[in-house]
């Protein structure tokens, strides 16, 4: 049976505990209990993207090195820790340089070289569980709501690389909504970024990207947006315009929604 | 906030330009000179609008050689790294690992960090972690 290995990231066990909270009582629920890495640390939250960037790669390596020594996939939640623990997999397995420095300087027992999968939670509702299975599964079908998918950019970008689906038409948030019985709502802004990191150090465009893409969604009739990503969730909730009335909600929350293991509001 | 840590102005000889391209070429390890200028990465870039050197621009710098243009630019610290740029490039090419290279030639030298401490309690007590690291990863050693 597959260890589905578990990496929260520094988010979840926080601020964003509703996420982390939801995803595990469902995937229990659906039979594929989450393992937390019994040892992990922040993943740095970017992917440093310099060849040469080798200690901020560090925290990524021991965390795939664990899953592997642990057996199973390393499953993440966080849009962030998502892309990161990708692409640093991807680095580790394809760019000799950056696994040999990076092994030389952790000397694992055994070197790592990108064995592990790493998986978002959506490939695994989508690729084990599958949406027939899951549609079977709902007992609080979400009837006649009406919600967007958003995704913003590291969930999907760069599309070779993350390859969880097509980054520029996806469909997966758009499918897991239907298979809880709400009404997926497509918008044009549902892949553009939120502001990301600038809601630190320049809120006044970070509002105009939320409201743009809020409006977007409101426009196509959408009530709520979901998301994977805390960073995301707090820019579309606490970085918008007053006039924006569209929900916020992590996707995992309307799963437990649907699954009857409730929780339900605000995403913040 | 601005690249504070190398001034631009010091960049005087075409030996010095040549050099700071060089590091910053290493740094961004993408092919800048395939770039065809056709202007896709600003296009799908949500910040090219506040840019005083637009993505294409700054490729179009770099592939010329002329480092002290890129330093000088804004637009790195304006960039998200959302890689939409890189997601619609044709040719191959990463204008964010461009953008990257020139806030690491920024941060790196001095440790004087872009982004305090100070600033950083300031902040909305609400804010996610996630947001805190990044914004430290992206603008402080």
């Amino acid at each position: 049976m597959t260890i589905y290995n578990y990496y929260p990231g520094c988010t979840l066990s926080t601020k964003a505990k509703k996420l982390d909270r939801t995803a595990r009582r469902c995937a229990e629920k659906l039979g594929f209990p989450l393992v937390e890495l019994p040892e992990w640390q922040c993943c740095g939250a970017v992917y440093p993207q310099a060849p040469d960037a080798v200690g901020e790669r560090l925290a990524a390596v021991r965390a795939l090195a664990a899953a592997r020594d642990n057996g199973g996939v390393l499953v993440a939640l966080c849009s962030a820790c998502y892309h990161v623990l990708k692409r640093v997999n991807d680095d580790m397995a394809n760019v000799s340089s950056i696994r040999d420095t990076v092994n030389g300087y952790l000397d694992l027992e055994r070197p790592y070289a990108g064995e592990t999968k790493v998986s978002h939670y959506l490939e695994v509702l989508r690729d084990t569980v599958g949406w027939k299975r899951l549609a079977s599964l709902v007992t609080h079908p979400l009837t006649g709501q009406r919600v967007g998918g958003y995704y913003g950019c590291l969930l999907l970008r760069p599309g070779r690389v993350m390859a969880l689906d097509d980054p520029e038409a996806p469909v997966i948030l758009e499918e897991f909504l239907r298979a809880l019985g709400a009404e997926a709502v497509l918008y044009d802004e549902r892949n553009e970024c939120c502001g990301s990191y600038l809601s630190v150090t320049q809120p006044t465009y970070c509002r105009e990207m939320t409201d743009r893409i809020l409006r977007s969604a409101a426009d196509a009739g959408a009530e709520w947006l979901v998301t994977a990503c805390p960073l995301c969730a707090y820019n579309l909730v606490h970085q918008r315009g007053r006039e924006q009335q569209v929900g916020v909600v992590y996707f995992t929350e309307l799963l437990a929604q649907a699954l009857g293991l409730t929780e339900g509001g605000d995403a913040q | 906030m601005t690249a504070a840590n190398v001034n631009p102005a010091e960049i005087r000889t075409p030996e010095q330009e040549a050099d700071y391209t060089e590091q910053l070429l290493r740094l961004a390890d993408t092919p800048v000179r395939r770039c065809i200028q056709c202007g896709r990465c600003t296009g799908a870039c949500p910040m090219a609008k506040h840019m005083d050197l637009v993505p294409n621009r700054l490729v179009w710098e770099l592939k010329n050689g002329r480092a002290s243009v890129v330093l000088a630019a804004r637009s790195p610290w304006d960039c998200l790294s959302c890689f939409a740029c890189e997601t619609r490039c044709p040719r191959g090419i990463s204008p964010a690992a461009c953008m990257e290279a020139a806030r690491l030639m920024a941060i790196r030298p001095a440790g004087a960090p872009v982004l305090t401490a100070e600033e950083v309690a300031a902040l909305d007590p609400e804010m996610p972690q996630q947001g805190i690291v990044a914004a430290y990863r992206k603008f402080s050693k």
